[in-house]
């Protein structure tokens, strides 16, 4: 698997480790579950760590550890189940988690802009080529005109509006 | 009448391009029908029994004269010469081919229309009193509102994958004609004790297999927090409601299922975290929007009109029409026309192309331009002079569309069922005609009164037919068409879920049980002012239920 | 025996389609292939919904059809209108024709 980050395609460093067994070196993804039984382990060791979140799994359950993660990893099991949009706004906007906001699963380009807009910042996509990342970044230029504010920083229509109004009270 | 600025038409346009590239990519096998299915969808294209459908958003029912005939123009040149309004007071083509789809929304653009979110599991069209503006008994015009809400709700990054479909309606009234009650959102505008105006908000209203009335969950909501709140339901919503089985994903099962009062304890929750951010509603920005809604310029008038008391008395018809299609106007020497898409024995809520172009020329003639729809599957001119009722009738007249049953019983709702549908047990149009050549005859409709009849070919219940005073239920049995009556349901600020009555019926014995049924109402009634529900309240289901199926 | 065919909606005009025996889709039940409920159906959809179909058709499925002197007439009334048109609307659909 590759990932697309900050308009590249790169390579994704970090291993994903089951629920039991060894855990190895460098940087390594654990679930929830691990997380929650291992977590002195996990802290105890070198390299960082990231945790990956099913779709039912909300983050309201690792608030209290957004400090100690490189990574977090929100899951679309189907493209269709769109819980974790919420999920990444509230952990971006809310809880101030600054790190890495990875969507993995069903990640398509048909809803990358709206991931993007949510909160995302890394994206899991199988074909990691030249040709895979152009359509990336095109599909995240479909739209540029939005309606709702999001954490996001692009401007909003409303926000546009408005300074159209000062402009012509100033003129 | 809202005017897009160079923002909404920026986001139309864009979004249709991205459709194109879209159908160009499932018509170069790029993406799998299941890929393409939901963006199709969330573009209002259904893929139905005999070809496409499309189903072209009218935002809150209220439509201009160019946009009518650019329907008429979409109806000749990419359909079959006609289009159907549907009871979310939008219009669905019937014919449309996927190659022509983005050419069509390219012309639908071209007078600010559009299809975003008609389908999908997605915010859908807001929809309102089809008087809104008009009418003398509402607070406020509903529809600033549900314009603040359709922009907030479009491409919402947040709430575009949303366990099942979610849809809101708005009323400024009292007598609430939006049937607010019976969507996930309903918002009745209000005042409270100082006077301020604000919103009751209703959540879990839905029919379908699980038919249910909403809870209010917020007895007055200030205005400017409208957004806010509105996000903080359907984050709890997009983040709790089931997503295991698609029957119980609308939100009228997690709020069953938690209890309105856990709900809104969750929503107020979060809204305290959301209120005071971005979605806070400037003054300015609702002040920007709704003087897009002003009253149009409306002459000064007598109350009396002279020349119409006078075609009154002169034209039998015209004065059956005037009693029955016109409603009171809160401005002095104007009236609302209902205009009826129920001819007896036709298609409910289909529209001719000629018909449309002749709608937009009324309109323009004498309407300021501007049209409704409403969920009774008509159309409505609401700013009309009385003194231009008769010039109005006789071209209505004329066009098949001057039928005097406005809330009558061959003002039949029914949805498109077997006949056009992939999902439907039954066909309800077939029935809906017999029903209406049945009761056909003028003066036996105007001794029965105010009684509706809503037709559904499956338990979507797209009709509404769960809050019909006659409800219809087309189910399958055996490979046979049969039919399920509930009575005594209701869908305005009283609104109730109907009862079954009894066994399915077949195709021949549903028209004689209807009959059956209003004729035990007029056997029954007090007085001719007792209308079908009001009987139905008063006696219960059981003389009903007896003339039916006999004493048991 | 219950005789099936195959049928699905065709991808660029929407309009219902039936599985020939060529191998093609035709507009036309009476063209449409006939096939044994059972293993042969079987077979003959998963060649209709093979990846080449799928740029043609959409949701291929099979329905239960009457044989009778060489007219096919589905037994659901659902299919039935499929091959004919809206039963509101004679003059619309395949039944205009
Ligand atoms: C012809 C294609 C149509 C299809 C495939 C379709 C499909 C559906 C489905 C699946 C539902 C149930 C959703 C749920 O409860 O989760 C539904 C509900 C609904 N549909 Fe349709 N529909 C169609 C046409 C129409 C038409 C023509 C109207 C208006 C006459 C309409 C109005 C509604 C309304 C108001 C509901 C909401 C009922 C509720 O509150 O549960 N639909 N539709
Ligand atoms: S009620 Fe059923 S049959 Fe009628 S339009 Fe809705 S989904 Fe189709």
């Amino acid at each position: 698997m590759a990932l697309v980050k900050n308009n590249l395609v790169v390579k994704d460093s970090w291993v994903k480790v089951d629920d039991e067994g060894d855990l190895p070196a460098g940087d390594i993804l654990v679930s929830l579950t691990r997380w929650t039984e291992d977590r002195d382990a996990l802290l105890a060791r070198k390299g960082q760590v990231g945790v990956c979140l099913k779709s039912d799994e909300n983050p309201e359950q690792i608030l209290q550890d957004l400090s100690f993660f490189q990574v977090i990893a929100l899951e679309f099991p189907a493209f269709t189940d769109g819980r974790a949009y919420s999920y990444a706004r509230l952990l971006r906007e809310r809880h101030g988690y600054k790190d890495e906001l990875r969507a993995v699963g069903n990640v398509l380009r048909d809803q990358v802009l709206l991931m993007h807009r949510c909160g995302f910042d890394a994206f899991e996509i199988k074909a990691p080529d030249e040709k895979a990342l152009q359509i990336w970044l095109d599909a995240q230029k479909e739209m540029t005109t939005f309606y709702q504010p999001t954490g996001d920083g692009r401007k909003t229509v409303m926000s546009l509006r408005q300074r159209k109004r000062m402009a012509r009270g100033a003129s | 009448m809202y005017k897009y600025d160079d923002y909404d038409q920026q986001l139309v346009d864009e979004r249709i391009e991205q459709f194109r590239d879209q159908v160009n990519r499932r018509l170069s096998g790029e993406l799998s029908e299941e890929e393409f299915r939901p963006l199709r969808l969330m573009n209002g294209v259904y893929l139905q029994l005999h070809a496409y459908m499309l189903r072209v958003a009218i935002p809150y029912g209220t439509m201009n004269s160019a946009q009518m005939r650019q329907f008429a123009y979409i109806a000749r040149n990419y359909d079959k010469g006609y289009g159907h309004f549907t009871t979310r007071q939008n219009i669905q083509f019937n014919w449309p081919k996927l190659v022509d789809l983005p050419d069509i929304l390219t012309e639908l653009s071209k007078v600010q229309m559009h299809a975003i979110q008609t389908s999908g599991n997605c915010i859908r069209n807001t929809t309102t009193d089809q008087y809104a503006g008009a009418s003398f008994d509402e607070l406020e015009d509903p529809r600033p509102w549900c314009e603040i809400i359709r922009q907030w709700s479009t491409m919402h990054p947040e709430f575009t994958y949303l366990p099942r479909k979610f849809k809101m309606a708005v009323t400024g009234a009292p007598n609430d004609r939006a049937a607010v009650a019976i969507h996930d959102i309903g918002l009745r505008i209000r005042r409270d004790e100082q006077g301020e105006l604000g919103f009751e908000v209703m959540v879990g209203g839905g029919l379908g297999r699980t038919p249910m009335i909403g809870k209010t969950i917020c007895e007055f909501l200030p205005k400017e927090d409208l957004l806010s709140y509105l996000e903080a339901i359907l984050r709890v919503y997009n983040q709790f409601g089931r997503r295991d089985n698609k029957y119980k994903a609308r939100i009228k099962i997690l709020v069953h299922e938690i209890g309105a009062e856990k709900f809104a304890e969750l929503v107020e929750k979060e809204w305290e975290e959301i209120r005071d951010s971005a979605l806070h509603l400037p003054a300015e920005e609702i002040e920007e929007i709704s003087a897009h809604f002003t009253p149009p310029p409306f002459d000064v008038l007598p109350a009396l009109s002279s020349s119409f008391s006078e075609k009154v008395g002169q034209d039998e018809k015209f004065a059956y029409w005037v009693q029955n299609n016109v409603r009171e106007h809160k401005q002095q020497g104007y009236a609302i026309v209902n205009i009826s898409l129920k001819p007896i024995g036709g298609i409910p809520g289909d529209i001719s192309h000629a018909q449309m172009d002749v709608v937009a020329d009324l309109a323009d003639q004498f309407s300021f331009g501007e049209i409704r729809s409403t969920h009774e599957q008509n159309l409505v001119l609401a700013h009309v002079k009385r003194d231009d009722l008769y010039a109005v009738w006789l071209k209505l007249d004329e066009y098949g569309l001057a039928t005097p049953n406005s809330g009558l019983i061959t003002d039949l709702i029914a949805c498109p069922g077997l006949d056009y549908c992939a999902l439907a047990n039954s066909r309800s149009i077939p029935l809906a005609q017999r029903i209406s050549e049945r009761f056909g005859e003028l003066d036996r409709q105007h001794e029965i009164g105010k009684v509706q009849v809503k037709i559904s070919g499956c338990i979507n219940a797209c009709t509404h037919h769960h809050v019909g005073h006659i409800g219809i239920l087309g189910v399958d049995k055996k490979g046979q068409e049969f039919y399920q009556i509930t009575l005594g349901g209701r869908a305005d600020e009283n609104a109730k879920i109907g009862k079954i009555v009894g066994a399915g019926l077949s195709t021949d014995e549903v028209v004689d049980a209807v009959e059956t049924l209003i004729n035990t109402y007029l056997g029954l009634r007090e007085s001719k002012e007792e209308t079908f529900l009001d009987a139905f309240n008063r006696v219960g289901e059981t003389p009903f239920k007896e003339a039916l199926y006999g004493a048991r | 025996m219950t005789k099936q065919v195959i049928t699905a909606n065709r991808l660029d005009d929407g309009l219902a389609v039936f599985f020939d025996t060529h191998a093609n889709w035709s507009a036309s039940i009476t063209e449409a292939a006939v096939v044994e409920k059972g293993e042969e159906a079987d077979t003959l959809l998963a060649t209709a919904s093979n990846a080449d179909n799928q740029l043609i058709v959409v949701g291929p499925y099979l329905i239960d059809v009457d044989q009778q002197g060489g007219k096919i007439t589905p037994v659901r009334y659902r299919e039935q209108i499929r091959t004919l048109g809206p039963s509101v609307r004679p003059d619309l659909g395949y039944q205009a024709k």
